[in-house]
């Protein structure tokens, strides 16, 4: 793992570009062999770009490739599994209705005159799990063992392709710490054998715990490449996060100033010991009415999650939940918007809006679900009620009766937003509501999550980027590896340096 | 123009007018209606009154598809229905009993498949199997194998009466597209529906009930087809298990295709599956009168079929669209 | 297994306990189901019904379900993977029809045996190729295919033609005798080939395998390098032969060639694969499996036949009744599995 050993792998000034958008501009890359190196970088980084275009899914518009220093260019992921570039997801992609030896050996099976061996093939399995310090039973469905043991039966299948790169794509984002650990004795072997590992995840500990060296991507460009040992927590969050203080001058500090002034009574929401096994520790969160609380944390922290909880789009599996004082019980979007919560999903495309439905249609849909299907809303009421928020939400173009998918993402975001306003919620929780909008549009909208709050309504407000929560934000929730650690009032002296830290140390002390 | 063309349904319109038009080559007489005893007569009407109970079975399967589910059964239903009625009436019930009965079990029936689809979460086409398998079964058992023949005049008037010159049956089938419409049109139903079928996942996250919804649905769909059923077996005046609604479930979905509403659910249109409805019984009567085999009309469906789905298939639209730009950009 | 499968599984350090979760298999459960529900039947039909022990009428649900046994086998393959195919009973006829066709215009067997065979396996290519390609659903692209073939059967010839060719009627009247009285015809032996051989290639090809892992998750199987369109497009060209060989038999048995042959008989095909318990969902099930299921339809019907005084209606109910618990078995097995 010294300099001196030659990269298996080196990327240069690779440059991809989707229509609008350059996901990747010039980024290096290089791995070494018997090296764990984490790729590192928030949403819309081009990490998932990246290891698109070295397993072969995506062209390149620019840069080379080299694997063990000649130049290649894969057509498929077929291809560059043959030569020696294998991956594994997050999702366990192997089929649960196969045995453990054919999921590793299914494609490359031992065969005489096509017939298989499968007395070899189990044979063969148990040895390469053996190598992993595995012992399972090899004809027992895929099914029968945890999702580690899944995840690590993926990486053997992987490693039998004789690998000289893995790519580990999030494996560790449905595990728990025990799991976690039995996954990085394996990976820990591995690189021993010389296997060079790219290891992307977004829980800070484990990266630290297992990678030699990172390298951390921003808006598609190269921030910068470090050893491990030489680049602290702080540093790296400050790398991920970065600064985008130029944008945004346009909304005043009215939220900060009025932060001092708010009168906090009885919390319109409030979460006590609320959690779900898997996806956020239970958590304590008060929201009052005219408030807003942002929740800061990198991706895969729980933000998500959080939320999704107090909607009820998830079932909690303990803690309570109070609204206005009294505890209800909320098992379904429907009993929570029943009780004044509104969420706007962080996937416009997949968890919001109906794409082949108009404007209106989409609009007036959670109103309407909320009202039954034997009391529609009147056509006329319908439509003064879009028009007002087609108005007020600046909605381009300005007419209800085009098919939402034929809007820019801004405008589609509002159209979510208005879908909720106009249930006239008492909280409105929305989920990264500026990401992937132009900067006019972002502005736009978070000039009207102020305006919400200052009319009293209360806003639980869901960003990637600091810089906007603090802006916004009366106080801000800081979560870290799906707990939440930290709540910080707003009332000046509070920058982004200060929960950077929260974010890289679990503490800002 | 353009925007005629464009028009969901210009082309199923387009097909059914020169289907119609093309009759006048060996019966130059076909537009001709004639009113006889009170009766409206010619081939157009007998068009309508022969489409009136697969109008029916495909206006309910419109719902269905609308979900994103299908409907199998929709023909056991219909022959379950006409049995019970036809049993009933030769038992000696008033005709009125024996309707209510036939439709009461048509209703219990849409249940049982939206129970299976909404409840206990099995796949549509594989839950709408086994009510289609066991189906005729039921029906012959109701009719203990026989084919019951019912001479009640009030009875036949369902499927072969006349009121204000117009065939009941017709009426009746247009009363129900009036009541499928009002009730999606006038209600949010129609709203709710296509959430559910465009996006479900957003649906929820929306707030709506999509399992009460689909149950609904199913429903809907039993008792159009019961109702399909009293027609055909009140037309014939007898129930007959095997014939009642034979195939009629591919017939239906191929109006519902034909009509503009995509397999995979979302947006419907019940005006579109009516004229599909209409135009292929239209074919079934024109390739009689041009004395064409009637076998062809089968082979007719099918490239109707292929046709409107790789129309619909995403993949075979960029596959065009690719080569056309190709052929244009292509250096000579 | 060896021992090596009874240890648990461990990573040393790790807790044994969490690794391996005990489950019984699962996945063997609904054929063992219908295992069992046939012996039941068969003793019940032993019991109560005088001459159903003889061995001849095990052996005639053989020799009259030959074609619906082939042809059941090639649904196996195709629903294997997840997929549809509502052409068979088409396709059976269309192959009764032309066959009689082209033998009453004088080809000679050794001709319309393989281009029968040849022309099946075609179709059934072609309508995995759109399936494939176009990705469209199995069940629209199979039910035009149905249409088609029925539509094409109808064509060649409303009516029903019969079929003298010296060839067929030798076959037709072809026994096998174990003993006397006790016989099975050459179709049974075919379909109990296609059987064999089917059960191999799904148990010990690269083929097969493939099928299930389709079956399981396409998408991981396309992650996994397989060769998922080939071998989608493959099962619908297994079914088309096997709907091209079952419509053979089926000439065999009827000695007539017919376009209303074989009405509803995709439906019997499906109903004996899934109470054969392969999961309708495709990944989990074995073509042994759908040997019973056409059995305990067989069976059904033989059983109504002693009764007498049940009527032959039965036969449906209770075949639905079947499917009923048997996709309510593979829906609680697949929720417990997943």
């Amino acid at each position: 793992m010294t300099d001196s050993t030659p990269a298996v792998l080196e990327m240069a000034g690779i440059r991809k570009v989707f229509p609008g958008v350059t996901a990747l501009d010039g980024v290096d890359f290089r791995l070494f062999p018997g090296e764990v190196h984490a790729l590192m970088g928030e949403n819309g980084a081009g990490k998932s770009t990246l290891i698109k275009v070295l397993t072969g899914v995506y062209d390149i518009d620019g840069g080379d490739v080299r694997l063990a220093g000649s130049p290649v260019r894969f057509a498929g992921p077929l291809q560059a599994q043959q030569a020696g570039i294998s991956t594994v997801y997050q999702e366990v992609n192997l089929c649960a209705n196969l045995s453990v030896a054919e999921n590793i050996f299914i494609g490359r099976e031992p065969r005489t005159l096509g017939r298989i061996r499968w007395g070899e093939m189990r044979k063969r399995a148990r040895a390469l799990l053996a190598r992993l310090d595995l012992d399972l039973d090899v004809t027992a469905p895929l099914t029968s063992y945890s999702l580690a043991i899944q995840q690590m039966i993926a990486i053997a299948r992987a490693v039998d392709i004789d690998a000289r790169v893995l790519i580990l794509d999030e494996p560790t984002s449905s595990l728990d710490a025990g799991e976690v650990e039995q996954l990085f004795q394996v990976v820990r072997r591995l690189k021993d054998d010389g296997v060079a590992i790219l290891f992307v995840s977004h829980f800070l500990d484990q990266v630290y715990a297992i990678a030699d060296r990172m390298t951390v991507l921003r808006n598609g460009r190269l921030i910068g490449e470090w050893r491990t040992a030489e680049l602290p927590r702080m540093q790296l969050v400050t790398a991920m996060i970065g600064k985008e203080l130029a944008t945004l001058e346009e909304i005043e500090e009215q939220p900060r100033a009025a932060a001092a002034a708010l009168e906090r009574g009885e919390p319109v929401v409030e979460a006590r010991g609320l959690g779900r096994r898997g996806a956020i520790e239970p958590f304590q969160l008060a929201i009052h009415a005219g408030e807003v609380v942002g929740l800061a944390g990198l991706l895969g922290s729980g933000r998500t999650e959080l939320a999704r909880l107090l909607f009820g789009a998830d079932h909690a599996d303990e803690g309570t939940l109070a609204v206005g004082g009294r505890p209800v019980t909320i098992r379904s979007p429907h009993a929570a918007m029943a009780h004044g919560i509104a969420f706007s999903s962080e996937n416009r495309r997949t968890e919001g809006l109906v794409a082949d439905l108009t404007v209106r249609e989409n609009i007036v849909l959670a109103l309407q679900a909320a009202r039954g299907w034997t009391r529609p809303l009147p056509r006329r009421i319908q439509d003064e009620l879009v028009a007002k928020y087609v108005a007020a939400l600046q909605i381009r173009p300005a007419d209800p009766e085009l098919p939402v998918r034929t809007l820019s993402g801004g405008n589609q975001q509002k159209v979510l937003l208005a879908r909720w306003l106009i249930t006239e919620p008492k909280l409105l929780i929305v989920d990264e509501p500026t990401r992937g909008i132009d900067v006019g549009a972002k502005a736009e909208i978070q000039r009207l999550v102020a305006e919400l709050a200052g009319g009293g309504m209360a806003v639980l407000f869901v960003s990637a980027e600091l810089e906007e929560v603090l802006r916004l934000s009366h106080k801000i929730e800081v979560l870290r590896d799906r707990r939440l650690v930290e709540e910080l009032d707003n009332t000046g002296g509070l920058d982004a340096d200060r929960i950077m830290r929260t974010i890289a140390e679990g503490t800002s002390q | 123009m353009r925007t005629v063309v464009r028009h969901r349904l210009f082309w199923p319109a387009a097909v059914l007018v020169v289907l119609l038009l093309s009759n006048l080559i060996s019966s130059p007489g076909f537009f001709s209606v004639t009113l006889q005893d009170g009766h409206l007569y010619g081939s157009v009407v007998d068009i309508l009154r022969r489409a009136a109970p697969l109008i029916l079975v495909a206006v309910g399967m419109t719902l269905v598809i609308a979900t994103g589910g299908i409907d199998l059964s929709v023909g056991s239903v219909m022959a379950i229905s006409g049995a019970l009625a036809c049993v009933r009436i030769a038992d000696g019930a008033g005709w009125a009993v024996a309707v209510l009965a036939a439709l009461a079990l048509s209703l219990i029936l849409g249940l049982w498949n939206g129970v299976l689809v909404s409840v206990i979460g099995i796949q549509p086409i594989i839950a709408t199997l086994i009510l289609m398998v066991a189906g005729r079964g039921i029906a012959q058992l109701i009719t203990g194998g026989q084919i019951i023949n019912v001479t009640d005049d009030a009875y036949r008037v369902i499927g072969a009466g006349y009121a204000l010159a117009i065939p009941v049956s017709v009426l009746i089938a247009a009363a129900m597209v009036a009541v499928a419409v009002v009730l999606t049109r006038r209600t949010a139903l129609g709203l709710l529906l296509q959430a559910v079928g465009g996006n479900p996942v957003a649906s929820r996250l929306a707030g709506v009930h999509a399992r009460r919804l689909t149950l609904l649905v199913y429903v809907f769909a039993g008792l159009c087809a019961g109702i399909a059923g009293l027609i055909y077996s009140s037309n014939v005046s007898s129930a007959d298990s095997n014939a009642a609604g034979n195939l009629i479930e591919l017939d239906a979905i191929l109006a519902v295709v034909i009509g503009g509403t995509a397999l995979t659910g979302g947006h419907f249109s019940l005006a579109g599956t009516t004229l599909g409805a209409v135009l292929i019984e239209a074919l079934n009567v024109t390739t009689v009168t041009l004395g064409i085999p009637v076998e062809t009309t089968l082979l007719f469906k099918a490239v109707v079929v292929v046709v409107l789905c790789l129309v619909q298939s995403a993949t075979f639209r960029t596959l065009v669209l690719r080569r056309r730009k190709n052929a244009i950009g292509a250096p000579a | 297994m060896t021992a090596l499968g009874t240890t648990p599984a461990t990573n040393k350090q790790a807790p044994p306990a969490r690794n391996r979760v005990y489950r019984p298999k699962l996945r063997q459960l609904p054929v063992l189901a219908t295992l069992a529900l046939l012996i039941i039947m068969y003793v019940i039909g032993t019991a109560n019904y005088r001459g159903f022990s003889d061995t001849q009428v095990v052996l005639n649900i053989l020799v009259d379900n030959a074609f619906l046994l082939v042809v059941a086998a090639g649904m196996t393959f195709v629903i294997l993977t997840g997929g549809i195919d509502l052409s068979v009973g088409a396709v059976v006829a269309l192959t009764t029809t032309l066959a009689a066709t082209l033998l009453d215009a004088g080809w000679p067997p050794a001709v319309v045996l393989p281009a029968m065979l040849l022309g099946g396996t075609l179709f059934g290519t072609g309508m995995g190729a759109v399936i494939h390609f176009f990705k469209i659903e199995p069940f629209i692209a199979t039910l035009a295919g149905m249409f088609l073939a029925r539509g094409l059967a109808l064509l060649i010839n409303r009516n029903s033609i019969t079929i003298t060719d010296g060839f067929w009627t030798s076959v037709a009247q072809q026994r096998i005798r174990f003993a006397p009285g006790v016989f099975i015809s050459s179709s049974v032996v075919v379909a109990l080939v296609v059987v064999l051989l089917g059960a191999y290639v799904l148990a010990y090809t690269r083929f097969g395998r493939t099928v299930y892992a389709i079956g399981g998750n396409a998408d991981s199987a396309l992650l996994m390098g397989l060769p998922v369109g080939r071998t989608r497009i493959g099962v619908y060209a297994v079914s088309g032969f096997c709907s091209a060989l079952g419509g053979l038999l089926l000439s065999f048995y009827m000695l007539s060639g017919y376009s209303l042959h074989a009405q509803g008989l995709e439906l019997d095909a499906i109903a004996a694969v899934v109470i054969g318990g392969v999961l309708l969902t495709g990944g989990s099930g074995y073509l042994f499996g759908t040997v019973l299921g056409v059995l305990v339809l067989g069976l059904i019907q033989t059983i109504l036949t002693f009764q007498g005084t049940l009527s032959s209606w039965w036969t449906r109910i209770v075949v639905g009744a079947l499917l009923f618990a048997f996709i309510v078995l593979q829906r609680l097995v697949t929720r417990r599995v997943r």
